[in-house]
C-alpha cells in the first residue's frame, strides 16, 4: 500500500517531525520504497507462531524499594535550553 | 422522558512506595522542583528503567482485596505522546496484560443496600510531571519531581447509575487503599485522582449512550457536582435536539461546570507497544502466598465482623469499619470498657462531633480510644452519669486530665448514691419549692407526671448533676406521694 | 616495531615490561591523531587532556603494584556511550551540545581496569546506517580507500582502529554495527548475546536489539576488552545475571571435532562470488584445523530484512521521542508554541536517515498497522529465531560471509536507503534472535577487505572467539595493514 502525502503529514505531526514543504514529495517517495520493501512479510506465514519481543524471553528483575538517588538539580539542569527556579521552560501550555 | 445515568470511574491511586516506579528517586511531596529528578526521571539519553519490587506488591494486594485474576505474566507496553510534563515521550503504562484483572468491591449506599461494582481491571504505570502555569515570561515552568511515581490506575465497569453511587464507590476505594496501606488516600495532594465517564440513556434502553470523560476531579464533594453538572447538561442537550460528543471535559468547582478540553483530545494515536526496556513480570505463587498473608482484615469483613461479634446494626457497622483508623480507635474503645454498643454510640456521637468541629481526623483526636474506654466504664458502674460524662469528655479533650477518673476526682464529678445524702437534698428542695408541692398534691395522675419533672430538674440542679438519677426519681416518688 | 602497530595484547605485555609507558603510548597514539585523522574523520571529538590523566593514573597504578592487562591500554568509545563531562552527541546535531552528565558502564567498567580512552569515535547519526555516512559530522573513509566508506554504524571506531590511531575501540551492534564495518576494514569484531554488555548510558536506537561490543585487530584483543566490558548490571533490566566466562582461557582450545554449519541461504544470489570464494577457503582452514563442516538451512534469512525494519524504526521511534528540545539537546530559536518547539527542535536536531526511520516505526505502530507491520515482524522475529535454534542442536557455529560486498564508494547507496538496508542482510538475524556473532578478516578483493562472520548459540561467545583467534594463529589477514597507516 502506497501512502498518500495527507497519511506522511499525519505521521510526521505523531512523530512530531517538522516537514519542509519541499521535501514532502521526496519523502513519501522513500517512505514507499521502504514500505515496499517491508510489505514482504506479508507473504511470510505466520498462522500460530507467537510474537517475540525479546530475543532471551527472560523475566524481569524487580529492585528493592529504596531512595538511592540524590539531588543533582544543578548538574542536569546545566545542559538544559531554559530553565528558571528550577523549572524547564517551555512555550505555555493550554490545557 | 425517563433518563438512566451510568457512570464509569477511572482512578489513579499513587501508590506509597518510598522510590519511583522506574528509579531510585525519592516520592516525597513537595519538594523544591526538579530535587527529586534524576537521569531516569528526567529521561536522560542512554538510561533505563528497572521495576520496583513494592509497587508491584502493592499492585498485588489490591487485587486480591478486590478478589481479582491476578495477571501471573503482565507486561509493560509504552502509551507514545508528546507532552512536555513527559519526558520520555511515552508513559510507561500497562495495556493487554495488566497486574490486575477482573475483580469487584461492594459499597454501601445510603438506603442501607449493597451494591457490587464491577471493577475492569488495575494496572501499574507512572505518573507524569507538572506543568506550572504561573507566568515565566509567557512560558510555562516543567518540575518532574512527580514523574516515575508509581500509580496504580483501577478501572471500574460502568456500573454506578448515579453521582452518589460513584461517590459511594470512590469513598470505598478510598477506603480501601487506606486499610491496604498502598496509598495515603490524600485528594488534596493529588494521591487518588478520579476520572469519570459518564453517559444518559433513556430508560429501558441497554445501548450505552455517548460518554464524556471529565478529568482529573479530586475531592469527593467535586465528584458528585461535577457527575450532577454533567448529568443535567446531557439530558439539556439531548432533549435540546442536541447530540453527545465523546471528549475528555474539564470540571471548574469556581463555576460549578464541565467545559471541554478539545484541545488535548485531537487524534490520539498513543501507539502502544511493549515496552523492550522492561521484561515480562512473572509473579510466581509463593509470592501471592506472601502478599495474600499480609492483608489485613478488609472493610467488609469488618463490617460483617462487627455485626456478628458485637451485634451492630450494618449502618453503625459500615459507619465504624469505612476507615481503618475509625475501625481501630472503636476496637480499642470496645476493649477498654467491654460494651460495644455504648462504645459505638460514643464514637459516632461525641467524637465524631468533637472531630468534626475541630476538622480533626481520628487519629488525630484529643480523646484517646484508652482515655474513652475508662469514661465509659465509669458511666457504666455509675460512678457518672450519662450528663456528667459529656462533661468529663470535653475536660479530656481540653487536657484537663489524663484518665477519666482523675478528672472526675478532681472536679468532684461522682456521682451522689448515698440514700441519706439524696434524702436531705430532697427534702431541702421540697421545702424550699412548698407551693408546687402542694399543687402536685392536689392533682390528677397526668398533671403529676408532668410537674414530675420539674422536681428532678430542682434536685439535679441542687445536686449540680451529681445525684444519681435513678435514685432521685425513686425517692422523690416517695416523699412526693409520701 | 611502532607503538601504533602493537595489539592490545602486545601493549599489555610492553607496559608490563616497561618498554614504554603509558604515558608515551598515549602521547604518541594522540599525536597519530592529530596527524592522520583528518583524512578519516573518525574522531568527532579528542579528549586529549583526560587521556593523559588518565595515562598517568594508569602508570602510577603499574608503579604501585598493580597489574592488569588493560591497565594502561588506550582505547575510545563509540560517540554513544555517555561519559561524563564529555559530549556524547551520536553523532547528531540533536546532541551536538550534550556533555553527558553520567557515564555508561560500558565506560565505567573500562575506566576501573585502566583503560585510557582518548575520546569518542564517529558513528552513523544515532547508530541508525551501514556507512557512517549519516553523521553530522560528516562521513568517515576507509582507511583502505579513502574513496569508500568503511561501514556502520561503529565506522569511526573501525577507520581508527584499521589506521592504527588506537588498537581497539568500543563499539555497538543493532544489525550489524560491528560486525559489517570490522568487515569492511579487515578487523575483528564481535556482537555479545542480547544481555551480555549493559546497555546503560548507551544511547539507545532499538532496545530489544541493541547491544555493545569491541572492536580490535585480533580475536585475542576483543576477548582482552570484552572480558572487562561484560557483566550484569542491575541498571539494565535486559541484562543478564550470568557470570563472565574467561574468553582468554578459551582462545587456545583445539577446534578439532568443531562442527560448524554452512546456510546454504548465506551463499545465494546477491553474494559477491569472490567474497563467497573467500569465505569457502575459510571453511578449507578450518578443516585444516579439524573442524567438521555441515550444510545447513537457515530459510527465514530472507524475511529478515523486513522484519527488522519495522522492529527497529518502532522501537526507535518511542526512544527518539525524549529528544523534544526541553531538558538537553537541541532547542529550535524562539518556539511560537509547543507543537513548533517539539517540531522545529526535532526537524532540526535530526538528519534525513533517523527522521526517515522514526516515520517508518511510528506509521508501523499507528493505530491500524501494529498488527499487520509491528505484531507480524515480531512473529518472523520468533521463525528467525527458531531457525537457529534448530540449527544449533546439529552444529556448533554457524559460518557465512559477513556482507555480500566489500566497501562501497562514498554516496554510492545513499540516496536510495533500500539498496543500503540489504547489505545487512547476513548481520541482522543474530540481533533478532539476541546470539552472539563475530567478524573476522577473511581476505580482500581488489585490495578491499572481506569479512568472514561467525555465529554460536546465546552466551558462547567464548566459542566464537576461540575458532577466531585458532584460525588467526594459521591466517595473516588480519595483520594486514592498509597504506599510509
Amino acid at each position: 500500500m502506497a501512502l498518500e502525502r495527507s497519511e506522511v503529514e499525519k505521521i510526521a505531526h505523531l512523530a512530531r517531525l517538522g516537514l519542509d514543504e519541499a521535501e514532502l514529495p521526496h519523502t513519501t517517495a522513500t517512505l514507499n520504497s521502504i514500505l515496499g520493501l517491508i510489505d514482504q512479510m506479508q507473504a511470510v506465514n505466520t498462522d500460530g507462531i507467537e510474537p517475540l519481543a525479546h530475543p532471551l524471553e527472560a523475566v524481569q528483575r524487580l529492585r528493592a524499594d529504596a531512595v538511592t538517588e540524590t539531588n543533582q538539580r544543578a548538574a542536569y539542569q546545566a545542559i538544559a535550553p531554559a530553565v528558571e527556579n528550577g523549572l524547564y521552560l517551555v512555550p505555555k501550555v493550554i490545557e | 422522558m425517563q433518563w438512566e445515568t451510568v457512570i464509569g470511574l477511572e482512578i489513579h491511586a499513587q501508590l506509597s512506595t518510598q522510590s519511583k516506579i522506574f528509579s531510585g528517586s525519592a516520592t516525597t511531596f513537595g519538594a523544591e522542583p526538579n530535587t527529586q529528578a534524576s537521569l531516569v526521571d528526567l529521561a536522560m539519553p542512554g538510561t533505563l528503567p528497572v521495576l520496583n519490587q513494592e509497587a508491584v506488591r502493592m499492585a498485588v494486594k489490591f487485587g486480591l482485596a478486590i478478589e481479582a485474576e491476578i495477571g501471573r505474566t503482565n507486561v509493560f507496553a509504552r502509551k507514545n505522546y508528546f507532552y512536555p510534563d513527559l519526558p520520555k515521550g511515552y508513559q510507561t503504562s500497562q495495556m493487554d496484560h495488566p497486574v490486575v484483572g477482573k475483580g469487584h468491591l461492594d459499597i454501601s449506599l445510603e438506603d442501607g443496600t449493597i451494591k457490587r461494582v464491577g471493577i475492569t481491571r488495575a494496572h501499574l504505570e507512572e505518573d507524569a510531571g507538572k506543568s506550572l502555569h504561573e507566568d515565566f515570561h509567557g512560558m510555562s515552568g516543567i518540575d518532574l519531581n512527580r514523574a516515575g511515581t508509581p500509580l496504580l490506575e483501577i478501572v471500574s465497569e460502568p456500573d454506578m447509575r448515579s453521582a452518589k453511587e460513584a461517590v459511594a464507590y470512590v469513598k470505598a476505594i478510598h477506603a480501601l487503599v487506606r486499610y491496604l496501606g498502598i496509598c495515603d488516600g490524600n485528594m488534596a495532594e493529588g494521591s487518588l485522582r478520579c476520572d469519570c465517564n459518564v453517559s444518559v440513556r433513556p430508560k429501558g434502553q441497554e445501548a450505552f449512550g455517548t460518554r464524556a470523560e471529565i478529568k482529573n476531579v479530586n475531592s469527593f464533594r467535586f465528584i458528585e457536582k461535577a457527575i450532577n453538572h454533567e448529568i443535567q447538561r446531557q439530558i439539556d442537550l439531548i432533549e435540546d435536539g442536541g447530540k453527545v460528543v465523546q471528549e475528555t471535559r474539564l470540571y471548574d468547582p469556581s463555576k460549578d461546570e464541565t467545559r471541554s478540553m478539545r484541545g488535548k483530545e485531537e487524534a490520539n494515536d498513543y501507539r502502544y507497544f511493549p515496552c523492550p526496556d522492561l521484561l515480562p513480570v512473572r509473579l510466581e505463587e509463593d509470592f501471592l502466598d506472601a502478599v495474600r498473608q499480609s492483608l489485613p482484615e478488609l472493610p467488609t469483613q469488618k463490617r460483617d465482623r462487627f455485626q456478628s461479634q458485637f451485634g451492630l446494626s450494618v449502618y453503625d457497622a459500615s459507619v465504624l469499619s469505612a476507615s481503618r483508623e475509625m475501625a481501630e480507635y472503636f476496637e480499642q474503645v470496645q476493649q477498654a470498657c467491654g460494651d460495644a454498643k455504648l462504645a459505638a454510640n460514643w464514637v459516632m456521637g461525641e467524637l465524631s462531633s468533637l472531630l468534626n468541629k475541630d476538622g480533626l481526623e481520628i487519629e488525630q483526636s484529643l480523646v484517646s480510644a484508652e482515655q474513652l474506654g475508662g469514661l465509659i466504664l465509669r458511666i457504666k458502674d455509675n460512678t457518672i452519669s450519662g450528663k456528667i460524662a459529656k462533661t468529663v469528655f470535653e475536660a479530656l479533650a481540653a487536657g484537663k486530665g489524663a484518665t477519666a477518673d482523675e478528672v472526675i476526682e478532681k472536679e468532684g464529678l461522682k456521682q451522689v448514691t448515698d440514700s441519706g445524702a439524696i434524702e436531705s437534698m430532697l427534702d431541702e428542695v421540697l421545702a424550699a419549692n412548698a407551693a408546687q408541692v402542694e399543687q402536685y398534691r392536689a392533682s390528677d395522675e397526668a398533671k403529676r407526671a408532668k410537674m414530675f419533672g420539674f422536681f428532678v430538674g430542682q434536685a439535679m440542679k441542687a445536686s449540680k448533676g451529681k445525684a444519681n438519677p435513678g435514685q432521685v426519681n425513686e425517692l422523690l416518688k416517695q416523699k412526693l406521694e409520701g | 616495531m611502532s607503538m601504533h602497530n602493537l595489539t592490545l595484547s602486545d601493549i599489555a605485555r610492553a607496559l608490563a615490561e616497561k618498554t614504554f609507558s603509558a604515558e608515551e603510548l598515549t602521547r604518541s597514539l594522540l599525536g597519530r591523531i592529530q596527524q592522520l585523522d583528518p583524512q578519516l574523520n573518525s574522531f568527532i571529538t579528542v579528549t586529549e587532556a583526560q587521556a593523559l590523566a588518565q595515562a598517568k593514573a594508569a602508570d602510577a597504578r603499574r608503579a604501585a603494584g598493580e597489574t592488569g592487562a588493560l591497565l594502561g591500554a588506550p582505547i575510545a568509545h563509540k560517540d554513544l556511550f555517555c561519559t561524563q563531562g564529555v559530549r556524547t552527541s551520536c553523532a547528531s546535531k540533536m546532541l551536538d551540545n550534550f556533555i553527558a552528565p553520567y557515564n555508561a558502564t560500558v565506560v565505567e567498567k573500562l575506566a576501573a581496569v585502566g583503560c585510557v580512552s582518548l575520546g569518542k569515535l564517529n558513528m552513523d547519526e544515532f547508530a541508525m546506517g551501514s556507512a557512517n555516512e549519516s553523521s553530522h559530522y560528516g562521513p568517515v573513509k576507509n582507511p583502505w580507500d579513502l574513496t569508500r566508506v568503511p561501514g556502520g554504524s561503529s565506522g569511526g571506531s573501525a577507520a581508527a582502529i584499521a589506521a592504527r590511531l588506537i588498537p581497539a575501540a568500543t563499539g555497538s551492534d543493532t544489525g550489524g554495527s560491528i560486525r559489517q564495518p570490522a568487515a569492511l576494514t579487515n578487523l575483528t569484531g564481535l556482537k555479545p548475546t542480547y544481555g551480555r554488555v549493559s546497555r546503560w548510558g548507551m544511547i539507545a536506537y532499538a532496545s530489544s536489539l541493541d547491544q555493545g561490543g569491541p572492536l580490535a585487530r585480533t580475536a585475542e584483543d576483543c576477548a582482552l576488552l570484552l572480558g572487562s566490558m561484560a557483566g550484569f548490571d542491575p541498571k539494565d533490566s535486559t541484562s543478564v545475571d550470568q557470570p563472565v566466562d574467561d574468553y582468554l582461557a578459551s582462545l587456545n582450545q583445539p577446534l578439532s571435532g568443531l562442527r560448524v554449519g554452512l546456510p546454504k541461504e548465506y551463499f545465494g544470489a546477491g553474494l559477491d562470488s569472490r567474497i563467497g570464494a573467500a569465505i569457502l577457503a575459510v571453511v578449507e582452514e578450518l578443516k585444516k584445523l579439524g573442524a567438521t563442516v555441515k550444510d545447513i538451512s537457515l530459510p527465514n534469512l530472507q524475511h529478515a530484512i523486513p522484519a527488522y525494519y519495522v522492529i527497529a524504526p518502532a522501537e526507535a521511534s518511542s526512544n527518539l521521542s525524549r529528544f523534544d528540545g526541553v531538558r538537553y539537546g537541541h532547542r529550535c530559536d524562539s518556539p511560537v508554541n509547543l507543537e513548533d518547539l517539539y517540531k522545529r527542535s526535532r526537524a532540526e536536531g535530526f538528519g534525513a536517515e533517523v527522521k526517515r526511520r522514526i516515520m517508518v516505526g511510528t506509521y508501523a505502530l499507528s493505530a491500524g498497522y501494529y498488527d499487520a507491520y509491528y505484531i507480524k515482524a515480531q512473529k518472523i522475529r520468533r521463525l528467525i529465531k527458531n531457525d537457529f535454534v534448530s540449527a544449533f542442536n546439529e552444529v556448533d557455529v554457524i559460518l557465512g560471509p559477513t556482507t555480500p560486498n566489500p566497501a562501497w564508494k562514498l554516496g554510492e547507496k545513499s540516496s536510495d536507503p533500500v539498496a543500503a538496508y540489504l547489505e545487512d542482510i547476513y548481520t541482522i538475524t543474530a540481533n533478532l534472535a539476541g546470539i552472539p556473532g563475530l567478524s573476522m578478516p577473511a581476505g580482500f578483493v581488489d585490495g578491499l577487505p572481506v569479512g568472514v562472520q561467525l555465529l554460536a548459540p546465546y552466551f558462547q561467545e567464548g566459542r566464537l572467539l576461540n575458532v577466531a583467534h585458532q584460525y588467526q594463529q594459521v591466517t595473516d589477514w588480519h595483520t594486514q595493514a592498509p597504506s599510509g597507516f
